[in-house]
């Protein structure tokens, strides 16, 4: 029972920093629909700014938090307007590829600025165990997780009271009807981005704390795509509560099963999905039938 | 296809020919001279480089049937690939089957596996068949590395080398003239396939689905057999890299392979047969090209060199964004002002931006 309970735990906060990184997804789909392939490399982007801030530069956590969270989401505002902008209207192939050139190119200047190889810096989050009953939880990742809740829950009282976000939730609505209200698309498409950067950075200052600096981090970002199917494309809700699913689903099936079956299987239960509930849990019930 | 301006047509052979102006048939010649002369002056490197780009080329124009022509986003390129060299690599190492045969086997099987992965777009559109073709990605890959008693896991598997008349045939120079050919044969029936019932039924499904279907296209069948079209040649690529590198492993038929080649069929041009060529040839020669530049500055400049192969990576990124921004038709597109621009020169004419997605 221990053993399940230090499993549901520490897949229950892998699972948010999943929730935290496909909910930034999740904003920038809603807002403009595109897919972004380039968010695990937000979420890179985030721990290696925590690192360069707190360890390199040397300021104290809590500006570094708020540093890394700056900077990410100026990177993201710089490439909305260069890249993403003169894109607007074109077709679903270009908008897919440009995100995954994007990716690369935030890649190769991360690696290029701070090296492949594993960096490690002085974890911020408690780093003692903490001991409920029978079982020994690492404390950094049970504190992950309301963490994240908390961010979480801050984006969906953005969306629901912020004058920004009732114009997002307006354009992701009907854009016609949005535009001629006189809402600013551009301004729009800027909001998300610079939103989905801040969700990944946070995620990626967690990641940080919890399992060190490392190029590998990035792989994160596919699975942004089992989450955002299973919960639904366009629900900040269904981002978490995928990410609770696919996070338990993968500690538990690489516990109980093995095999390294837990690479696979958010991806199997994503074809699932696709082909009973193409919308997901909670996403709007429209799709294109052939 | 568009009309050109200052081709008048007299006789029909004419109007149906591939290429029906003598410049290009000169053209077509003096690249048909290049591709012959070019394997005795080139060095063993350049040659490995011209063949990468010969299988790259068969791959891209499969994968561009599909997506470019049909208008089915697949990011389970590098999945194909891989079925198709497993199938010819394990067919010829453990049933000593001749090679032909297992490449076409491979070619068979692929064929078979895409019509598949393609069911999925009986239902899905867009960016959820995207996501499905990912899917299927992710799930090969891990077939691949996991399904030890048939695939030997993350150990190569070591193809026996082709012979022909007794001769090797996956040394540099000889398997040149194979993959020329290949690639040349892959062409001509891209290029024909696209002008007869079939493949302009797919460019009907990619314009406009429900149109296509009104005017007597099944668009669930013809997708289907784009699928299988597509993964045919994209089987033989992935075959020719078997035979051509003596082995297979799974680190050649990941994820990034995918977007390789969708680079390759973007920075080309999107369903356009010599985008194909071009942009295989471009993305092929890049990281090279980069390397080489590397070489060239590591004494003037050993803190640059040092940089280079994260510049690589930076680089083949901007090239996609470059190309997307600011010519989403590709290099084929550029080839085709220039063309234009002298075609008529002295006049100032530019062919009609038509052929919209």
């Amino acid at each position: 029972m221990d053993i399940f309970l230090q499993l549901t735990v520490s897949g229950l906060s892998t699972g948010m920093i999943y929730a935290l990184a496909a909910a930034g997804f999740v904003v920038i789909y809603k807002a403009s629909d595109v897919l972004n392939f380039a968010q695990g490399d937000l979420l890179l982007l985030g721990t290696y700014l925590i690192f360069f801030a707190v360890a390199q530069t040397g300021l104290p956590w809590s500006l570094g938090v708020l540093v890394t969270v700056l900077l990410a989401v100026a990177v993201a505002l710089v490439v909305e307007r260069l890249v993403l902008r003169p894109l607007v209207g074109e077709p679903i192939i270009s908008m897919i590829m440009v995100t995954i050139g994007l990716s690369s190119v935030l890649r190769g200047a991360i690696n290029a600025i701070w090296g492949p190889n594993p960096r490690a810096f002085e974890s911020f989050l408690p780093a003692g165990d903490l001991v409920i009953g029978p079982a020994v939880l690492s404390a950094a990742r049970v504190l992950s997780i309301p963490i994240a809740l908390a961010v979480l829950a801050g984006l969906g009282l953005f969306f629901r009271y912020t004058r920004d976000g009732i114009a997002m939730r307006a354009i992701a609505d009907d854009q016609q009807a949005a535009l001629s209200m006189g809402i600013s698309i551009p301004r729009v498409f800027g909001v998300a981005w610079g939103l989905a950067a801040a969700s990944a950075a946070i995620g990626g200052i967690m990641l940080g704390n919890i399992v060190g600096v490392s190029p590998n981090v990035a792989a994160i970002g596919l699975r942004v795509f089992p989450v955002v199917i299973l919960g639904g494309l366009d629900s900040i809700k269904g981002a978490v509560v995928g990410g609770a699913i696919i996070g338990l689903l993968e500690v538990y099936v690489g516990f109980y099963v093995g095999h390294g079956l837990n690479l696979v299987v958010p991806y199997l239960v994503l074809i699932l999905v696709l082909m009973v509930r193409p919308y997901g849990l909670f996403g709007k019930e429209i799709i294109e039938r052939v | 296809m568009s009309m050109e301006c200052g081709v008048f047509h007299t006789r029909y052979e004419s109007d149906m020919g591939l290429r029906p102006r003598p410049a290009q048939r000169i053209r077509l010649v003096l690249f048909a001279l290049f591709v012959l002369v070019f394997p005795f002056v080139a060095s063993t490197y350049w040659l490995d480089l011209a063949n990468q780009v010969a299988i790259a080329t068969v791959g891209a124009i499969g994968l561009n049937i599909l997506v470019g022509h049909t208008g089915q986003i697949s990011l389970g390129q590098g999945a194909f690939m891989a079925i198709g060299a497993y199938t010819a690599g394990l067919l010829t190492l453990n049933f000593g089957v001749p090679w032909g045969a297992s490449v076409f086997c491979a070619c068979i099987l692929t064929a078979v596996a895409g019509t598949f992965f393609g069911l999925p777009s009986l239902r899905l559109k867009g960016l959820y068949l995207a996501i499905a073709t990912l899917a299927a990605q992710e799930i090969v890959e891990w077939a691949m590395t996991h399904w030890t008693t048939v695939t030997g896991g993350t150990e190569a598997i070591v193809v026996p080398a082709p012979r022909l008349f007794g001769l090797r045939l996956n040394t540099t120079f000889n398997f040149y003239w194979l993959a020329v050919l290949t690639a040349a044969g892959t062409a001509l029936f891209a290029a024909n396939l696209f002008r007869c019932r079939i493949g302009r039924a797919f460019e009907a499904v990619r314009d406009q689905d429900i149109a296509a279907s009104v005017i007597g296209v099944d668009v669930f069948r013809t997708k289907l057999l784009a699928f299988a079209t597509s993964s045919f040649f994209v089987g033989l690529a992935g075959a020719m890299i078997a035979f051509y590198r003596n082995i297979v492993t799974w680190e050649r038929f990941t994820l990034n392979t995918s977007i390789v080649y969708l680079a390759m069929i973007i920075v080309g041009g999107l369903g356009s047969i010599r985008g194909s060529f071009l942009g295989a040839a471009l993305i092929t020669l890049l990281p090279a090209l980069i390397t080489n530049l590397g070489r060239a500055i590591q004494d003037t400049a050993p803190q640059a060199a040092s940089l280079l192969p994260y510049a690589q990576q930076a680089v083949f990124g901007i090239v996609i964004i470059l190309f997307l921004i600011f010519e989403p038709r590709g290099l084929s597109k550029l080839w085709e002002n220039v063309k234009d621009y002298f075609h008529v020169w002295p006049f100032a004419y530019r062919r009609g931006e038509s052929r919209a997605n």
